[in-house]
C-alpha cells in the first residue's frame, strides 16, 4: 500500500542518492576494516533510516510493507552490511515490541530505536536450535518481580552493537514446544548478560554477530513483551513473516546492483574486437538474470501488498524469500562469470557481493525451511 | 526577512538524455526528473540563513507542469516553509519565468530571491538576471558566499583571475554557483512532514502574465561525434598539422 506517491518518490530518491553518494564509495573501506565509519553511522541515523517501519506516533515513519520494500530495493544497491545495522531496529529487533509490546514498552523503547540511540537485536537462535526454533532451551524462571534467564543465543546480528535484545526463552518447562516460550526485552548491561567474541564470517564485513550468554540474568517482569507468558513464539513468527519479505526485498536490491555492475562491465570489456555484451552467451546470462529479477521483484511487491491488506502472508513471505534469495545467488554467480577473471579479484567488488549474498539463503529461515513452511501450508489448506 | 527560492523540475543529472528522432527537442518521457542542482543549492542557502536566524521564512516557487509540485515538496523537505506552484502546460522560456517570478515577488515582497545560476536542461543562465531587471533590483550572480547584514547582501563571486565581492542593497536577486554550499539530504521524517506544509497553486493568468514563447526552437541535435585522435611522430609534425591541417595556429 502506498499512502502518498509524491512523498514516497522523494523518499526513495533521497535514499537512492544517499546510497550512491555516501554508502557506495565507502564499501571497500568497510570491507577492509570490518567496520562502518562513525560519521556514516551518524548520517544514517540523522537521515532516519533506523525508524522506517516504526509507527509515526513513536517518531518513526510507519512505512507500509510495500513502501518499506521499495525503500529496501534502493538500500540494496550497496553492501548489505549497511542495511544490517538499521534493519534489526525496523525488523526483527524492533517489531516484536511494535507488534506485541505493551503501551509502556512501546513508549519507552520505540522512540530510542527510531533515532538509532538504541540498536535492537533479536535473539532466537541457539547452539542446538536454529531451524527448529521451537525447541529452544534458554529458560526464564519467575522470581518475584523478575525473570531469571539462563542459556546461550548464537549468530545474533548486531549483538556487539545492541542496546536491547528481544530474547525468546522458555517460561514453561512443561511445554516443550512453542507454547512454553515467552519474549523479553533485555537491556545491555543487565548483570548476567555477556557477549561472546564477534564471529568470523564469510562476508557481510561491517555487520557483526556473536553469542549472547545469559547466566542468572535478572530481567524485570515489566520487560516481558506483551505482559503475558507463552506468546513469545507467536511474536517471533509474526516478526519473521515480515522479516522474510524484507530479506526477499534486499535480495532483489542487491541483485539489481550486481546486474547493473555486470551489464556495465559487459558493455565496456572488449574481446575479439567488440564488447563482450554483444556475444550471445553473455546476453543469455544477462537476460536470465533480468527475467528472474523481475519475477522476484513482482513477488516481493505482491507479498508486501497482501500483508498491508492484513492477509496472512505466511506462504507468500516464504515463497518470496526462497525465490528471491536463490535468484540473488544465481545472479551473483552469473555476475562473477561475466566479469571473468576480474570477478575473482577483490578490487572489482563483485566477489564481495558474491560472498555477502550467500547469507540470504540462510538467515531468517534457510531455503529448506521455507520449502517446509510452503508445503506444510499447502497440505494444511488441502486437508482443511 | 523573507526569502524566495525558485526551483525548476529538470531531467535528473544522472540521466543520459536522448534527442527526439524528429529533432524537436529532448525526449523526457519516462525519464527521471529532479530539482535543478543549482536551485537545490539555493534552497540550502536559504534554509541555512533561516537556521542562522537571518531569514524568517523561506518560500519555494516553481513554474511549470503540475508534476513540479513534487519539486516543491522536495524543497519543503529540505526546509522551505511553503510552496507556490505557478501551474501551466505551456513551454516556459526564461523571460516568461522571470515575469512570473516578478509577479510572485510583487505579491510576496521577499527581501531576497536566490535562484540557481542556470538550469541544467537548457543552460540558459538568464532567469535571475531578467528577474532583477524586471523588478529593478540589484543582482549578484554566481555567488560562492553570501552574507547578510544591515539591509545589504555581501556576495563573493568567482571571476576570471580571482574573487570579486559585491555589496547589494536588499531586496536583491542572487544566483548560486556550485561552490556556494553542499545541499543536505532531506531527512526522511522531514520528507513526511513536508506533505503537511502549505502549497498554493496559481495560474499565469491569475498573475496577469503572458507566457507565450518569444523564441522558436528550430532544431535540436546531438553533438557531433568526436573523431579518433592521431599519433604524430614529433613536435615538428605536430606543429605542421596544427598549422596546415587543423589550421588552429
Amino acid at each position: 500500500m502506498i499512502r502518498d506517491q509524491e512523498t514516497l518518490n522523494i523518499l526513495l530518491d533521497t535514499i537512492s542518492r544517499f546510497v550512491r553518494e555516501r554508502l557506495v564509495p565507502a564499501e571497500n573501506i568497510v570491507a577492509e576494516t570490518d567496520r562502518i565509519p562513525d560519521d556514516i553511522v551518524a548520517e544514517m541515523k540523522e537521515l532516519g533510516l533506523f525508524g522506517l517501519s516504526i509507527p509515526e506516533e513513536h517518531g518513526g515513519m510507519g512505512l507500509t510493507m510495500e513502501e518499506e520494500v521499495l525503500a529496501t530495493f534502493e538500500i540494496g544497491h550497496t553492501s548489505p552490511c549497511f542495511r544490517s545495522l538499521f534493519a534489526t531496529n525496523n525488523g526483527i529487533g524492533g517489531q516484536g515490541i511494535v507488534i506485541d509490546g505493551t503501551p509502556e514498552q512501546k513508549a519507552h523503547y520505540l522512540p530510542k530505536l527510531v533515532t538509532g540511540e538504541y540498536i535492537g537485536s533479536f535473539a532466537l537462535t541457539e547452539p542446538d536450535s536454529g531451524s527448529d526454533a521451537a525447541s529452544l532451551r534458554t529458560t526464564a524462571v519467575r522470581d518475584g518481580d523478575f525473570y531469571v534467564l539462563n542459556g546461550t543465543k548464537r549468530y545474533i546480528t548486531n549483538a556487539p552493537e545492541a542496546s536491547i535484545f528481544t530474547v525468546m526463552a522458555r517460561t514453561d518447562p512443561a511445554q516443550k514446544g512453542a507454547g512454553g516460550i515467552s519474549a523479553f526485552i533485555v537491556e545491555r548491561g543487565t548483570p548476567g548478560l555477556s557477549l561472546g567474541n564477534p564471529d568470523e564470517k564469510m562476508g557481510h564485513k561491517g555487520s557483526h554477530t556473536c553469542d549472547v550468554i545469559f547466566e542468572n540474568c535478572r530481567v524485570p517482569a515489566a520487560n516481558l513483551i506483551g505482559g503475558r507468558e507463552g506468546i513469545g513464539f507467536k511474536t517471533a513468527m509474526k516478526v519473521l513473516d515480515k522479516g522474510r519479505i524484507a530479506i526477499a526485498a534486499i535480495s532483489v536490491g542487491v541483485a539489481e546492483r550486481m546486474l547493473e555492475d555486470a551489464l556495465r562491465y559487459a558493455c565496456e570489456r572488449k574481446q575479439f574486437g567488440k564488447p563482450i555484451a554483444e556475444f550471445q552467451l553473455i546476453q543469455a546470462m544477462l537476460a536470465d538474470s533480468k527475467a528472474e529479477l523481475y519475477a522476484a521483484r513482482c513477488m516481493v511487491l505482491d507479498a508486501a501488498r497482501r500483508r498491508d491488506q492484513g492477509l496472512d502472508v505466511g506462504t507468500e513471505a516464504s515463497c518470496a524469500k526462497m525465490f528471491a534469495s536463490e535468484m540473488c545467488g544465481r545472479v551473483a554467480d552469473r555476475a562473477v562469470q561475466i566479469f571473468g577473471g576480474a570477478g575473482y579479484l577483490s578490487e572489482y567488488g563483485i566477489e564481495r557481493f558474491y560472498r555477502d549474498v550467500r547469507l540470504f539463503r540462510l538467515f531468517e529461515g534457510t531455503t529448506q525451511i521455507q520449502q517446509l513452511v510452503i508445503a506444510r501450508n499447502m497440505i494444511r489448506a488441502h486437508n482443511g | 526577512m523573507k526569502i524566495l527560492v525558485p526551483v525548476k523540475r529538470v531531467v535528473d543529472y544522472n540521466v543520459k538524455v536522448r534527442v527526439k528522432a524528429d529533432g524537436s527537442g529532448v525526449d523526457i518521457a519516462n525519464v527521471k526528473m529532479s530539482m535543478n542542482p543549482f536551485d537545490e543549492i539555493g534552497v540550502e542557502e536559504a534554509v541555512r540563513l533561516k537556521e542562522a536566524g537571518v531569514a524568517t521564512e523561506v518560500v519555494a516557487v516553481s513554474c511549470g507542469l503540475a508534476a513540479s509540485q513534487e519539486t516543491l515538496r522536495a524543497a519543503m523537505a529540505m526546509g522551505a516553509d511553503r510552496g507556490i506552484l505557478v501551474e501551466t502546460d505551456a513551454e516556459l522560456q526564461p523571460l516568461a519565468v522571470a515575469k512570473l517570478l516578478k509577479a510572485v515577488c510583487d505579491k510576496e515582497q521577499p527581501q531576497l530571491v536566490i535562484c540557481g545560476k542556470q538550469a541544467i536542461d537548457d543552460d540558459a543562465n538568464q532567469t535571475g538576471q531578467m528577474l532583477a531587471a524586471l523588478a529593478g533590483w540589484p543582482q549578484a550572480t554566481f555567488a560562492s558566499k553570501v552574507s547578510i547584514a544591515d539591509g545589504k547582501a555581501s556576495v563573493m563571486r568567482e571571476i576570471d583571475g580571482g574573487v570579486e565581492t559585491l555589496s547589494v542593497t536588499l531586496p536583491a536577486v542572487v544566483t548560486t554557483d556550485l561552490r556556494l554550499n553542499e545541499p543536505r539530504y532531506a531527512t526522511l521524517p522531514n520528507i513526511m512532514k513536508a506533505k503537511k506544509k502549505p502549497l498554493e497553486t496559481v495560474k499565469p493568468a491569475d498573475l496577469g502574465v503572458d507566457v507565450a514563447p518569444r523564441l522558436a526552437t528550430l532544431k535540436v541535435s546531438e553533438p557531433a561525434q568526436r573523431k579518433a585522435g592521431e599519433m604524430v611522430a614529433d613536435v615538428a609534425q605536430l606543429v605542421d598539422k596544427l598549422k596546415n591541417v587543423a589550421k588552429v595556429i
